[in-house]
């Protein structure tokens, strides 16, 4: 089994007050947590990756607890959640998809059984790129007023043979949702959907 | 306060290796970005006081704040530097106005020290562009192992009307330094070089 070779980490957390509208009585959080990891696979096609998932199970619930630390220290507080990877140019697409199993049995774990998907999106790319990460609501993801995305990055990673993993998680909906739609207090809470 | 805040940003790097090579312990550098009203932003104004005032306000509170993220004490942290963005209705003058005459002050204060200068950068630009924050020892400007610089964006800011302004902190110089100098443990701190 590879092991999981640490570089880097790093933690964003963003302070919502107001987007030109009347502040929210409770600022939006939104963070981040960031791993660069060497990628054992870099290179060259190798058939059998899978196990490598388990291998990145610790680090996972590591950036999660990390991240709800930074958010307050609450669990209960978090309301959305995302997760996403930037693959280095000797890697390939499917090593970032490695993290989907990891990356969300961490969160689900951490936030005590959250049911919804956890929204992702990966690609491949250099030195600073930025990934748009994708959040949905942790128990319904049709909830509307929590639609959210955060960009995230890091000037120098992933290097060419490294992979930049990626969690994050808000505390609420965007600063001023009003569009309707599935409302948080709605939440039937059986399917992860609605 | 008179800085309108939107939006507040703390961002938190660990290097554990470079090149393969342990970096132990980790070097931590944090920065604090507040994205501000610029109330000057469309027009020319010969007295900038208010922007002196709010620079004011941000040294204290992005100090904390970067401090916080790293979990120190403020006197723990080893170097710092500041750096401001103004949006496309705004002029340099601004960020100079926030930067220079009143917010090292209260830095200061919330790091117990800081006979150096702090090293400064400013710049004039749209959202999501990245800043260079420049980084020197607080006591001595002349450790060779603490020059450094951290760069961060917020993707969202500065908008035209805007000001990002951030503060960075560290507990320790680059990853790996090797190229001579001063070293920390030779300050005098006489005089804020040496």
């Amino acid at each position: 089994m590879p092991e999981v070779r640490v570089r880097k980490r790093a933690i964003i957390i963003e302070e919502i007050f107001h987007e030109g509208g009347p502040p929210a009585e409770k600022p939006l959080r939104r963070g981040a947590a960031l791993v660069v990891i060497d990628n054992p696979f870099a290179g060259k096609y190798v058939p059998e990756i899978a196990s490598f998932m388990e291998d990145l199970k610790p680090l996972g619930l590591d950036m999660a607890k990390s991240l709800v630390a930074a958010l307050g220290g609450h669990p209960k507080a978090i309301e959305g959640y995302g997760k996403g990877a930037i693959v280095g140019q000797h890697g390939e697409l499917e090593h970032g998809a490695l993290w989907h199993v990891p990356g969300g049995y961490a969160m689900r774990e951490i936030l005590g059984g959250a049911k919804a998907i956890v929204a992702s999106t990966k690609k491949v790319g250099s030195l600073g790129t930025r990934l748009d990460v994708p959040i949905t609501h942790i128990n319904a993801s049709y909830v509307r007023s929590h639609f959210d995305a955060m960009e995230v990055g890091i000037n120098d990673a992933p290097r060419a043979d490294e992979i930049l993993l990626a969690l994050v998680m808000t505390t609420g909906p965007r600063i001023h949702a009003r569009v309707g739609g599935l409302k948080a207090s709605e939440i039937k809470g059986e399917d992860g959907l609605r | 306060m008179k800085a309108k805040i939107r939006k507040i940003v703390t961002f938190v790097e660990e290097t554990r290796s470079e090149m393969g090579k342990a970096v132990t312990p980790p070097t931590r550098r944090a920065a604090a970005a507040a994205v501000v009203e610029n109330p000057f932003a469309g027009k020319y104004v010969e007295d900038l006081a208010e922007l002196m005032e709010i620079g004011e306000e941000l040294g204290t509170l992005l100090t904390e704040r970067a401090v916080a993220a790293l979990g120190i004490p403020g006197p723990s942290a080893e170097s710092y530097g500041k750096a401001a963005a103004v949006g496309e209705n705004g002029e340099l003058e601004h960020a100079a106005a926030i930067l220079h005459p009143k917010l090292g002050t209260p830095v200061r204060k919330v790091l117990g020290t800081g006979a150096a200068l702090i090293p400064s950068s400013k710049k004039r630009g749209g959202p999501g562009m990245p800043i260079d924050i420049p980084l020197g020892h607080k006591d001595a400007a002349f450790v060779r192992s603490h020059f450094d610089g951290m760069e961060i964006r917020v993707n969202d800011a500065p908008r035209a009307n805007e000001i990002l302004v951030a503060i960075a902190v560290t507990d320790s110089g680059r990853p790996l330094p090797r190229v001579g100098g001063l070293t920390k443990e030779q300050i005098k701190g006489e005089d804020g070089l040496r």
